[in-house]
């Protein structure tokens, strides 16, 4: 039989029952759809907070207090739980490591913040006048923190956007005015710009003031949250790492680095952390969506193996005028093959609507990745092979006399 | 030509052996006309299906064209029906939601025989049997009874087949509907030469043939020249 015949064959039997072959293959278009919308979904998300993590700064080495796991100590870790590093390790770090560009130290807690009569609880940073330079951060308006006003203990504030839309309404003027935070009153000296993103960790809704005054009349103590640290070069990242590290064990007395009280992180640990958490979470979502198409590779063949039944006397005849097994069972397993493929190709015309739909919407980012797509197509193949195969061998084992006589 | 020696055809179901044909041998030469006839359940379509290499011998030697087609398997009997072999049915078979023309040529896909040749067969074939030009267009199910069967016959000439094999050809027409099937193939026979066999319970059906095989209880006890052949008024209709 001729390629072109087989085709031709496949086309006239689908064709002979459309209500039956659209519902079909319905199973498979939402299959694949859901498959190609939910993977898009994760690898939107995925593509998101890694081009975020990014965002926070270049060549970026941060150092946060907390135990390690250590042997039969207890595991404590987060901001504020474990106060460990002090203003001092910055500066040791900024003047003993080589390779390092600049040195951020920070403290962070939220606060109430108060602005005439407007109200917010705000993440309020702690920081020296290195930490645009660090964190990518650019002024918008007014100046950043400046090193004089981290040695007055000045009470000045720099706003990013989003906190400045909360406490004086989008767009006003804010340079100059006065906010209260935690009752202590800081003057407005600059807006930083829009970096995008919302939720966590974003940098839009943050106020920055002078370290020494957020020590002094914030926290009245001398530790600090967090050291930002940029290295000069990608190559040296791995050196300053390791040297900070030494350097630390050494000032707060640690022979066991094992059971070191801070932790130094990399920017592309942070991105592998979190990819590895973001694609768990793709192939979860590609996994529920997968059930569906199961659930119409089986619809798939619930379908062939009525048309067998239905056509046995078809069957008898094509081999009565001389169709071999095979032919048979490769006519068949063409239908249930070009079935679930234009399934497949249906579906990710769905998906693709799907994820486009997702945006628009619920503001969700979506990515529609060129292996996503390819295999769609192998899948959906493959179970038009997969769920195709038994119906197509039962056609092609029929007796053509028994076959010729079915009624 | 056709050969059978001896065919012997035993059905076994597990322990069962339903034994059907005991011991047949005949010959039918090229260009003749041969009913066979019997009463139900004496093997006569068992016997087709063995003609027509739909199924083999338990015994016996069956020549097909001086081919001995009795120890063949399953792929080589698909293509002794696909070039040697005609088939007409008493239920038609034809392909419900395809068109005449689609039916006719479909043998023909299994030869891969180009698509222009088939359609240019299947034309020839409907020609040769009967059906009128206004019809090839229309789907098989929108055609009478005697319009279905000559499209059936029309399929089974168009491998130009060495035989073609009719199994109750006229049982689900009415007696004229029927005489103008029989006249077809009366005409196929005198005009065209083809090799007939046609398998009947009927004398009267039997009756339009040359010659007349009678078999009973899978034996045949009378192979006569037909003496009252009945011929069909042919006005193709
Ligand atoms: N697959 C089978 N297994 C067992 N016995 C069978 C099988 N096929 C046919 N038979 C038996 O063989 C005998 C002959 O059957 P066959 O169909 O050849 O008869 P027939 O002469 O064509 O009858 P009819 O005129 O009713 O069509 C019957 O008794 C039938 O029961
Ligand atoms: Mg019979």
């Amino acid at each position: 039989m001729k390629i072109s015949d087989i085709f031709e064959e496949t086309y006239f039997s689908l064709m002979s029952n459309k209500v039956r072959t659209g519902l079909t293959m319905l199973g498979i278009v939402i299959g694949i759809g859901s498959v190609i919308g939910m993977v898009s979904i994760g690898q939107g998300a995925q593509g998101n907070i890694e081009s975020r993590i990014q965002s926070i700064g270049s060549n970026l080495i941060l150092i946060m207090p907390g135990a390690q796991r250590g042997v039969g100590m207890e595991v404590s870790s987060g901001r504020g739980s474990a106060q460990t590093l002090t203003l001092d390790d910055a500066s040791a770090i900024a003047s003993s490591v080589s390779g390092v560009e600049a040195v951020a130290p920070e403290i962070s807690r939220r606060y109430q913040v108060t602005a005439a009569g407007t109200n917010t609880n705000v993440s309020v940073v702690g920081t020296v006048s290195s930490y645009p330079q660090v964190r990518n951060v650019a002024i918008d308006q007014g100046s950043f923190i400046t090193d004089q006003s981290v040695q007055d203990f000045s009470k000045v504030a720099v706003l990013g956007p989003s906190a400045r839309d909360d406490l004086f309404g989008t767009g006003a003027q804010a340079i100059g005015q006065m906010i209260k935070i935690n009752k202590v009153d800081f003057k407005v000296v600059g807006i930083t710009q829009a970096k995008g993103g919302n939720g966590f960790g974003s940098q839009d809704d943050m106020i920055f003031v002078p370290l020494t005054s957020a020590q002094r009349y914030l926290e009245g103590d001398t530790y600090v949250t967090t050291i930002s640290v940029q290295a000069q070069s990608q190559n040296v990242m791995s050196d300053v790492q390791q040297q900070i590290t030494s350097l630390l064990l050494e000032r707060h007395h640690i022979s066991d680095p094992t059971l070191a009280d801070f932790n130094v992180l990399n920017q592309s640990d942070i991105v592998a952390a979190a990819s590895s958490v973001t694609s768990t979470f793709t192939i979860l979502l590609g996994a529920i969506a997968g059930i569906s198409l199961l659930v119409g590779g089986i619809g798939i063949m619930n379908m062939m193996l009525t048309t067998v039944t239905e056509r046995t006397r078809e069957i008898g005849l094509r081999k009565a005028v001389g169709a071999k097994s095979k032919d048979i069972n490769v006519q068949f397993l063409t239908e249930s093959v070009a079935l679930t493929f234009m399934g497949g190709v249906f579906g990710f015309i769905l998906g693709w609507v799907l994820a486009f739909l997702v945006t628009q919407f619920a503001g969700i980012t979506t990515q529609i990745s060129l292996s996503s797509v390819i295999l769609a197509f192998v899948v959906s193949a493959g179970i038009g092979i997969v769920f195709g195969y038994y119906p197509a061998k039962r056609a092609a084992s029929l007796n053509p006399i028994e076959a010729l006589r079915y009624e | 030509m056709i050969e059978c020696l001896d065919i012997v055809k035993i059905y076994k179901n597990g322990d069962v052996e339903t034994p059907v044909l005991k011991n047949v041998s005949f010959k039918i030469n090229d260009g003749e006309f041969v009913a066979i006839m019997g009463p139900s359940g004496s093997g006569k379509s068992t016997l087709m299906h063995i003609l027509g290499a739909l199924d083999t011998p338990t015994s016996g030697v069956y020549k097909l064209d001086d081919q001995d087609v009795s120890k063949l398997s399953d792929d080589q009997l698909a293509n002794i029906r696909k070039n040697k072999i005609g088939f007409v049915f008493q239920s038609f078979n034809l392909l419900s939601r395809a068109t005449v023309i689609r039916n006719v040529s479909l043998p023909l896909i299994y030869s891969e025989v180009p698509k222009e040749e088939r359609i240019k067969k299947a034309k020839q074939s409907l020609v040769l049997a009967g059906l009128p030009e206004n019809r090839w267009e229309h789907l098989s199910n929108q055609l009478s009874g005697g319009q279905m069967q000559r499209v059936a016959i029309a399929r089974a000439l168009v491998n130009d087949p060495s035989i073609i094999l009719a199994d109750e050809p006229t049982g689900n027409l009415d007696t004229k509907t029927g005489e103008v099937v029989l006249a077809t193939f009366q005409e196929l026979n005198n005009k065209n030469h083809h090799t007939i066999v046609l398998i009947t319970h009927e004398l009267y059906v039997a009756q339009h043939a040359d010659r007349i095989i009678h078999i009973q209880d899978g034996l045949i006890i009378k192979d006569e020249k037909n003496q009252n052949k009945r011929i069909v008024n042919n006005d193709l209709n």
